[in-house]
């Protein structure tokens, strides 16, 4: 084996392992999706984010337009605070309403924006005022076997 | 007497204790003195490339081959599990990520531990019998330098790219079996296997992990070598050595890195 024959086989066996690496990348992982895309931020407050999680999906009529970017708890109100990266090209009105919701009964948990008629649009920074909190399964059924505990009694 | 036999099994055991522990100081010692004379060995470029093609392209063909049928039982046996939940089309994700985070380093890793690491350290262990790295030594030129680091630096570079090219073999042989065979909607394989990896942490983990076993397999395999008795036996044995010792550490360094790295998920 000589020299070019050894150089040529390491220059394939480097491309073919540089190229794997690229398609993990690209067409396995999914960092073409929102790395290069340039993005402003967002804040909602939720009273309850349910099981929200890091760099969940921000979704407008099912479209992601975002990831949630940080999570932390405001310790005078005791409220989520939830900074969102929203990409550059969508623009939500000032009056938009952010819901936290789930995809199906055991899917992911994501943020829904619905943007509203202002002629105003929220600008980088700006807090989102309407937020409708996580509905928590377990409330909902406390509540629903409280009412019913309720109802049998008054009959 | 039994008293006796007793301290003599302690002092057995003490033995082993203080030989074991003295072996791997003098093993820091060699990795320290390996990376000393790496940016001499790195000058001469040839060495090196003459090493990834023996630890790197002659193991293409093993890696590949593994790669494609663990994906291919994979792509079988987590269909049969995920359908019964009506979640068959979740294939990719499960494959993907399996692959990804944890089957493409570590069984890459393996397998480039008994390929290549094997090779290595038999490869050096005879020139060791044979006095031809004391012959180095006489004519000055540093084994050190001429032998061992070209091969260390060998494995450290191409085992990240095997464990890549398994890994993506391995999601190949998945969709073979999951699209062709099944018949999965192929949009929906790719769709969510995207959807669910990210290449922030997912891929780069996965290509940390595969960097730290190359690093791990072939410090453990020149060392071994370097180190191994100057005897047809002593070579057998530090043969055998490495593939032990560098399975058992390339498991071992993956739970430890498994719960740095996926500590914080989910949270």
């Amino acid at each position: 084996m000589n020299r070019t024959a050894i150089d040529l086989w390491v220059g394939i066996f480097v491309t073919i392992g540089l190229a794997a690496l690229v398609f993990l990348a690209l067409k396995v992982g999914n960092l073409a999706s929102l790395a290069t895309v340039p993005s402003y931020r967002l804040e909602a407050r939720f009273d309850n984010i349910g099981g929200l999680k890091l760099r969940a999906p921000v979704k407008a009529a099912g479209v992601v337009v975002g990831r949630v970017d940080r999570i932390r708890l405001d310790p005078k109100t005791y409220e989520a605070v939830v900074a969102l990266r929203i990409e550059n090209g969508y623009q939500f009105t000032k009056d938009s309403i952010a819901s936290i919701l789930t995809s199906g009964l055991l899917g992911e948990v994501y943020i829904g924006l619905d943007a509203g008629g202002d002629s105003v649009m929220l600008a980088d920074g700006a807090t989102i005022a309407k937020t409708q909190s996580a509905v928590v399964l377990e409330k909902l059924i406390g509540q629903f076997l409280f009412d019913k505990a309720g109802s049998g009694g008054s009959k | 007497m039994p008293a006796e036999a007793i301290v003599n099994g302690l002092r057995r055991v003490g033995a082993g204790a203080i030989s074991a522990v003295t072996r791997l100081g003098f093993a820091a010692r060699f990795f320290a003195v390996v990376l000393i004379h790496s940016p001499a060995a790195l000058k001469r470029t040839q060495l090196t490339l003459r090493e990834i093609y023996f630890a790197g392209v002659l193991s293409l063909v093993i890696i590949m081959v593994s790669g494609l049928f663990v994906g291919m039982v994979l792509g079988l046996q987590g269909y049969d599990s995920l359908n019964k939940y009506g979640a068959g089309d979740s294939l990719g994700i499960f494959v993907g990520l399996s692959l990804v985070r944890e089957l493409g380093p570590v069984v890459a890793g393996l397998l480039f531990a008994s390929r290549a690491g094997s090779a290595i350290t038999a490869e050096i262990g005879l020139m060791k019998t044979t006095e031809q790295l004391a012959a180095m030594e006489m004519m000055a030129v540093d084994p050190l330098a001429r032998i061992v680091a070209p091969r260390f630096w060998g494995g450290v570079i191409s085992m990240p790219l095997l464990a890549a090219l398994f890994s993506v073999m391995g999601v190949f042989g998945a969709y073979l079996v999951g699209v062709r065979l099944i018949g999965l909607d192929s949009g929906a394989f790719w769709g969510n296997m995207r959807a669910a990896i990210d290449f922030w942490p997912d891929v780069t983990n996965g290509i940390i992990k595969s960097v730290v076993f190359g690093v791990a397999v072939s410090l453990i395999a020149v060392f071994e070598g370097y180190d191994a008795k100057p005897t047809a036996e002593g070579v057998s044995t530090a043969t055998t050595r490495t593939v032990v010792e560098a399975s058992l550490a390339i498991l071992a360094l993956d739970f430890i890195l498994t719960v740095f790295m996926f500590r914080g998920i989910g949270g």
